[in-house]
């Protein structure tokens, strides 16, 4: 016989949940490029996590240290001889990083910046007064009733370009499945109205669900979300064209399987190693993204702080004060190549762990 | 034997003592240990083992193509006088190119698909001969015409793809006989091809050893292949060469245990399930970091002694020169091997052909369009052409029995029964299954036929679902067809795990924590575990080695003794389906061509393509005289099968009919109905089909037909 069947006395139990996951993510330890992404992501994460409880000062406090000269700047701006800038954001021991031409901190600021980005979403509520008209409502009405009535949004964990690549991972992979799997006319449909996303331009794109929509976290999200999904669906089909010609499948559609199961539970197990580092990859873009936006100036809502705005915020005294756009830049760009390190990390590890 | 060997000279290819080693993550493998062999020019050496024995690593150690982490550790290469080991560079090239070729088991990777055939072949002569185009052309088409190519002038100018997989390893080999090489390694070079393909490239091997004085070596997992085409047999285990001898006596007085095994393993083809029983070898081969301290094979050796456990036996020289690496092969006796009592099976059941039938199919068709690329046809206006992978299937399966069906690839075997089970919509005709009609695609059948109709599949690597666990695999099926209660499936995948001889301990294992055999026995599992009263197994053991191989068969053959489970099995092996199954059907190009009770179907009266079939089944016992049948030219395309008998363009019994055969090629042929059920669908007359001589004559074979 080709097995040994030593009856083991041990009573047999499934290893729990958590010690799996760990054993499968722990691969990530073996790869150095990997752990320096993760150090990376972390040192973000951990600043941002810090800045909702400590920050330097408060962030969208203006601190002027010279009253009189900075009401003057503030009022006749364009005027200003730019070096009168340096009295307001030059670096002290108080301001470590310096302050913007409004006298908030960088250093808190860059620390907050993470939140809305990583940490959290934040969801205007319906006043009486202001009736505001850039959210969609049906939401905000309904939470509206569920939340307390003091408070005046509905904050939900979890950042602005998480919520948008989950998004685009639940739509991309459901669309993009049923197109590698069901084939034909389905794949036909499905894959030309993706395919007529991808080729319409995202700026424009952002800019027409902006401005059918109104600004606002969600939408952003929304954003992230439509234009992100037909990179994932593309991937998605492909990886399911290929998994879809084994015999485990053939065995569950024997067993008389529905079209969901086999493409939630057959499929899209053996398929999340590379849409898991797709994910992560996507998390970097979506943080480009809202910093374009911010940019832009379509933004997250003011006056939280955002990357992207502040960059904005900054670029006029680029030449002469380069401090107010450095940090900012040096976050977006130091965050998305530690989640590209980290993704690339562990797509190393899963490719060789597969052979 | 000392005399023989003065007479031949310088051996062209000495190993010594040959270690070869990978480097991996945290440490090196030692995938070969202690082989050394001779090769003398004229001889053929056969290298065999199951898989993970060492046997391509010995080859290309010899070709010093190890890869990047791969090192020769110890021992030496001598080609004619030149020690290999260690060279490189324009060196090595030369010698590669100009004294050593190697033919690979797939042509199809081994042929560039985007220069024709003949600037490949022409290359290896202009750049290692430096000969002149024109030159290199007229030797290429002497060679082509040396290895039986039909017209090797027009082959030249073709693409591989233009070409039969029979023909591209043709090829292959004269591209490798070009240059005249003193020595010719070939790694399973007839694996990926049929059995008649295979059959006519093994005579052209065995004739080119006789007639072109080139060593060969010869890897291959086959010990009927080997014994067709080699004279002398090296036996390798877990990287250690474990027995050597000439041909005849590695299969009449196999000396070392595992050889013997082997042996066992393989049915012999006209044995049957009631009357003989395969012995497969416990445990299985061990990986190469962890192979035992003594005798490589002590733990599974069914002669093993303290000595073996302690010491690790060396290579002894036999009073009749064989080499044997074992402390006892003189006192063992195979004649008088026991096997253990765990491998018995349970007894037969009797006859169950004359069972009512569980399963009736009449003129069952299975069409598939293709789409033509006129465009006439891009508009729709042109009835798509139709490739006719089944056609007009009629059989029934008697309850508890076991219908095998061979053919060749491409015939349409694996569409039969995937139209069976519903994975393909039937075309057209009757099909009835236990009172259901199983005419209609999966999403229309009811759940009580889905549950009695499941599939044992034949990859075992895609068997199973690499994310789930065996107990989520195996409880998939009774959760959804709700035989067992949910609080129960554990304990009722434990009595089936036990069944299929896996312990408890396989039950949260994932699909890469087992071997081969390990996952195609809870594929089995999986199609038992709904409790189908007809299971369809689609070359169930072709992807395994003959020790797993026999194994699954005596577990299925147990399943079926016990549960009466009722089996459809598809194989390509003849001797295999001959041992499991009850009745046979033989198809070809979508057509079923002889169908009946297996016995009969090794028996004159033959159908002229059985008879073509067997002849080319490579046996594994020298001894063993075959009828010599070879087909002619290639299988045709399904899309436009021949008219009137299809296979009247390669039949080599047609001359047989009157007119030349005319018939055949224009009417449909007749049934010709013999006793027991037993159909041949020819133009020949009965007696004519009766009076075939047997194909395969064994001596005890003789014996037996005299005391019928």
């Amino acid at each position: 016989m080709t097995t040994t069947t030593q009856p083991e006395s041990t009573a047999s139990r499934p290893p729990s949940r958590l010690s799996k996951i760990w054993k499968s993510s722990s691969i990530i330890f073996d790869s150095p490029i990997g752990m320096v992404g993760l150090a990376i992501v972390v040192f973000w994460v951990g600043m941002a996590v810090l800045s909702l409880f400590w920050t330097p000062h408060d962030p969208n406090e203006q601190y002027f240290r010279d009253q009189r000269r900075s009401a003057y700047i503030m009022t006749y701006l364009p005027w200003v001889d730019l070096e009168d800038y340096d009295e307001i954001t030059r670096p002290d021991p108080r301001f470590l990083l310096g302050t913007d031409k409004t006298g908030r901190d960088i250093l808190s600021r860059v620390m907050a910046g993470g939140q809305v980005v990583l940490l959290k979403t934040r969801i205007p509520l319906p006043t009486d007064d202001v009736r505001r008209q850039d959210e969609i409502s049906a939401l905000s009405r309904f939470l509206d009733r569920i939340a307390p009535e003091e408070w005046d949004e509905f904050v939900i964990p979890g950042g602005v370009a998480i919520w948008g690549v989950l998004g685009s991972l639940v739509v991309g992979t459901t669309f993009g499945l049923l197109a590698g799997y069901k084939g034909g006319w389905t794949e036909q449909i499905v894959m030309q109205i993706m395919d007529a996303l991808v080729a319409f331009p995202r700026i424009v794109l952002y800019i027409v669900v902006i401005a059918a929509l109104g600004q606002g976290d969600l939408v952003i999200i929304i954003a992230i979300t439509v234009t992100g999904a037909p990179g994932i669906a593309r991937l998605s089909r492909s990886l399911a064209l290929d998994i879809k010609t084994r015999d485990y499948i053939r065995a569950a559609e024997t067993r008389g399987e529905g079209l969901f199961y086999i493409m939630f539970r057959e499929i899209l197990p053996n398929a999340r190693g590379p849409l898991l580092v797709d994910a992560m990859l996507r998390v970097g873009y979506a943080i480009f993204t809202i910093g374009t936006l911010g940019f832009l100036g379509l933004g997250l809502q003011p006056p939280e702080p955002d990357w992207g705005s502040m960059v904005n915020d900054g670029r006029e005294l680029i030449f002469s004060q380069p401090n107010i756009v450095i940090w900012p830049a040096v976050a977006i760009s130091t965050l998305v190549i530690g989640l590209n390190l980290f993704a690339d990390g562990v797509r190393e590890e899963l490719s060789r762990y597969q052979k | 034997m000392a005399e023989e060997k003065s007479k031949k000279g310088k051996p062209v290819l000495e190993v010594k003592d040959l270690a070869v080693a990978y480097k991996i993550r945290g440490g090196e493998v030692e995938a070969v240990q202690n082989v050394s062999f001779d090769l003398h020019s004229g001889e053929s050496i056969g290298i065999v083992g199951e898989s993970g024995c060492g046997k391509s690593t010995v080859a290309w150690a010899i070709l010093n193509f190890l890869g990047d982490n791969g090192y020769v550790k110890k021992g030496s290469v001598l080609f004619q006088g030149e020690e290999l080991v260690g060279k490189e560079g324009e060196e090595l090239r030369k010698i590669r190119g100009n004294s050593i070729a190697m033919v690979y088991q797939d042509p199809m990777q081994a042929l560039n698909p985007s220069l024709t055939l003949g600037t490949q072949m022409k290359e290896v002569l202009t750049v290692h001969r430096g000969m002149s185009d024109e030159e290199a052309s007229e030797r290429c088409i002497k060679m082509l015409d040396r290895v039986y190519m039909p017209d090797p002038g027009n082959v030249l100018m073709r693409y591989p793809h233009q070409i039969s997989g029979g023909q591209q390893q043709r090829v292959v080999i004269a591209m490798a006989l070009l240059t005249n090489p003193a020595l010719l390694v070939m790694d399973e070079p007839t694996t990926a091809l049929d059995v008649t393909v295979e059959a006519a490239v093994l005579d052209l091997i065995a004739e080119l050893r006789r007639e072109f004085d080139t060593a060969i070596m010869y890897i291959s997992h086959n010990l009927g292949v080997v014994a067709r085409v080699c004279n002398f047999v090296n036996v390798m285990y877990a990287g250690e060469m474990v027995e050597r001898a000439p041909v005849e006596d590695i299969f009449a007085r196999p000396q070392h245990p595992y050889t013997q095994g082997l042996i066992r393993c393989v049915p012999k083809l006209g044995a049957d399930k009631a009357s003989a029983q395969l012995y497969p070898i416990r445990g299985r081969v061990p990986p190469p970091n962890d192979r035992p301290s003594g005798c490589v094979y002590g733990p599974r050796c069914d002669y093993v002694q303290d000595r073996c456990l302690q010491e690790r036996p060396q290579v002894r020289i036999l009073p009749n020169g064989n080499a044997v690496r074992c402390h006892f092969s003189e006192e063992i006796d195979p004649s008088e091997w026991i096997p253990s009592e765990d491998i018995k099976l349970k007894p037969s059941p009797g006859d169950v052909t004359k069972n009512e039938a569980i399963m009736t199919v009449k003129g069952l068709k299975k069409y598939y369009d293709v789409p033509g690329n006129s465009l006439k046809a891009v508009f729709g206006l042109e009835s798509p052409k139709q490739v006719k992978a089944v056609e007009d299937a009629t059989f029934r399966v008697p309850r508890g029995s076991t219908l095998g069906i061979v053919g060749e690839s491409g015939c349409g075997k694996s569409t039969l029964i995937k139209t069976l089970i519903g994975l393909e919509e039937t075309t057209d005709g009757e099909a009835e299954f236990i009172g259901h009609d199983i005419t209609t695609a999966l999403d229309e059948r009811s759940n009580d036929l889905i549950q009695e109709l499941q599939m044992v599949f034949q990859n075992p690597d895609s068997t199973m679902n690499p994310s789930y666990t065996v107990v989520q695999q195996i409880g998939r099926p009774m959760k959804r067809f709700k035989t067992v209660p949910n609080d129960q499936i554990r304990g009722e995948v434990i009595k089936l795990l036990e069944s299929m001889r896996l312990g408890e301990n396989y039950l949260d294992r994932l699909p890469r924590q087992l071997s081969g055999g390990e996952k195609q026995r809870v594929g089995i599992a999986r199609a038992l575990a709904s409790r189908p009263e007809l299971v369809l197994c689609d070359e169930p053991v072709s992807a395994l080695d003959v020790s797993v191989q026999a194994a699954i068969l005596n577990l299925l053959i147990d399943i079926q003794r016990e549960l009466g489970t009722t089996m459809i099995f598809i194989a390509h092996d003849l001797s295999v389906v001959r041992f499991f199954s009850d009745n046979i059907a033989v198809m070809y190009l979508g057509q079923i061509m002889e169908i009946g009770p297996a016995e009969a179907i090794y028996r004159p009266a033959y159908h002229p393509y059985t008879e073509a079939l067997l002849s080319a089944v490579p046996i594994p016992d020298p001894s063993v005289t075959q009828k010599r049948i070879r087909l002619e030219g290639t299988v045709p395309s399904a899309l436009n099968p021949p008219s009137g008998c299809r296979f009247h363009t390669r039949c080599p019994r047609r001359a047989l009919m009157p007119d030349g055969g005319k018939a055949c090629e224009t009417e449909i042929p007749p049934w010709r109905e013999f006793e027991n059920g037993h159909r041949i669908f020819c133009h020949l007359p009965k007696d004519t089909l009766e009076s075939f001589d047997p194909v395969i004559s064994l001596a005890s074979d003789a014996e037996a037909v005299a005391a019928d």
